[in-house]
């Protein structure tokens, strides 16, 4: 099977698993292009999901990358068009009868019943890319000590104060720079 | 209701706004760069209407941006108006993801630029930790709630149950135990 099928096959399956948002299929996306199928290392997978905060737009765009990664420019469309397509259709067909559901009282069940999942896959997503990022085994003690102290005051910050965060991205980037290099 | 035909855009027209807002919308919050759009600029749509299409966004799988921008296209203009919006919010961000990749391409070796990515990689796991604790402050007070948001993440980040599983199983527990109380016939 070639590695383009296989794209949208995973991409696909993410795509209709995405509840609540991108966010939570994280955890599930780096599990299959990290150690199933070896597409990216876990460094890469933190990084491109960093560049997707970067940009403008939707943030899981940066799936663009990973499939740019895997196999070039055709890489790339086949994982948009896996990732978008399938959630789309379904939001597509759906917004024709969802006045027929609207008022059904099982409707607020799963939405309330959904809520804690999605937030529990979220806080595996932040272990997902944080376990690369800021509590890397392979990295020395001071290194993982500032990337954790990077991430919570990124956090902090946002908590007391409404900023743009790229800007903070780029803080990020730039308190990295001056303290990371040789970890 | 669509908008009157004196204020009905065109597919380039819409393929246009949503663009504008795929290239503008550092940062995030994309939803509410959508609403100030839709409703407030241009007036293609009324509260309520955006209301609608936000609650389908956020229940169905998909981005919530990109199921939101689906619907506002589908009712300005069908079929050719849901694929003008949807790929308008989503190519700016892939066109600059690609600028991005090629330069982290050429330089991701330099010791300099890789330390600055470290840093960066480090605070966008800050604002994934804020995002997720600032939606979920809301399930951190009541102990059922807790304790999916619990089971959820160890199952996922400890034990590598896959996601699926977790869905088809986790959720139709969760479901049901929010199941809706019988109203008594009036």
């Amino acid at each position: 099977m070639s590695d383009l099928v296989r794209l949208l096959n995973v991409f696909c399956l993410l795509s209709l698993l995405a509840v609540g948002g991108g966010s939570a299929v994280l955890p599930e996306m780096q599990h299959e292009t990290v150690a199933v199928h070896h597409w990216v290392t876990d460094q890469q997978f933190a990084t491109i999901y960093s560049l997707g905060q970067m940009a403008p737009g939707p943030n899981m765009s940066m799936v663009a990358l990973i499939g740019w990664q895997v196999a070039g420019v055709a890489g790339l469309l086949v994982v948009l068009v896996a990732f978008y397509l399938p959630s789309s259709f379904l939001v597509y067909g759906c917004s024709y009868i969802w006045d027929h559901f609207k008022e059904n009282p099982w409707r607020a069940s799963v939405q309330r019943g959904m809520a804690p999942i999605t937030i529990g896959l979220m806080l595996a997503g932040v272990h997902a890319v944080g376990k690369t990022a800021c509590f890397n085994l392979s990295h020395t003690l001071p290194f993982n000590l500032i990337a954790c102290t990077i991430a919570l005051a990124v956090a902090a910050i946002l908590f007391a104060k409404h900023i743009n965060p790229v800007l903070l991205m780029l803080l990020g980037g730039g308190v990295g720079w001056f303290f990371l290099r040789g970890g | 209701m669509p908008p009157e035909a004196s204020n009905r855009p065109t597919i380039p027209q819409i393929f246009g706004a949503f663009a504008r807002i795929g290239a503008a919308s550092f940062g995030g919050g994309l939803v509410a760069y959508l609403r100030d759009a839709l409703v407030e600029e241009k007036k293609w749509m009324d509260e309520e209407e955006f209301l609608a299409a936000l609650e389908i966004g956020q229940t169905l799988p998909g981005l919530n941006s990109v199921n939101v921008s689906i619907i506002a296209g589908r009712h300005l203009a069908g079929p050719m108006g849901a694929v003008a919006a949807a790929s308008g919010i989503i190519l700016p961000g892939v066109l600059a993801l690609v600028v991005l990749g090629l330069l982290y391409d050429k330089f991701r070796h330099n010791p300099d630029v890789a330390a600055a990515l470290a840093g960066v990689a480090a605070a966008a796991v800050g604002l994934l930790l804020q995002v997720t604790l600032k939606i979920g402050a809301k399930q951190f007070s009541n102990l059922r709630d807790i304790f999916f948001v619990a089971a959820t993440f160890i199952m996922v980040a400890f034990f590598h149950v896959s996601l699926p599983t977790v869905l088809f199983l986790v959720a139709p527990i969760a479901i049901i135990l929010c199941r809706p109380k019988i109203q008594p016939k009036p």
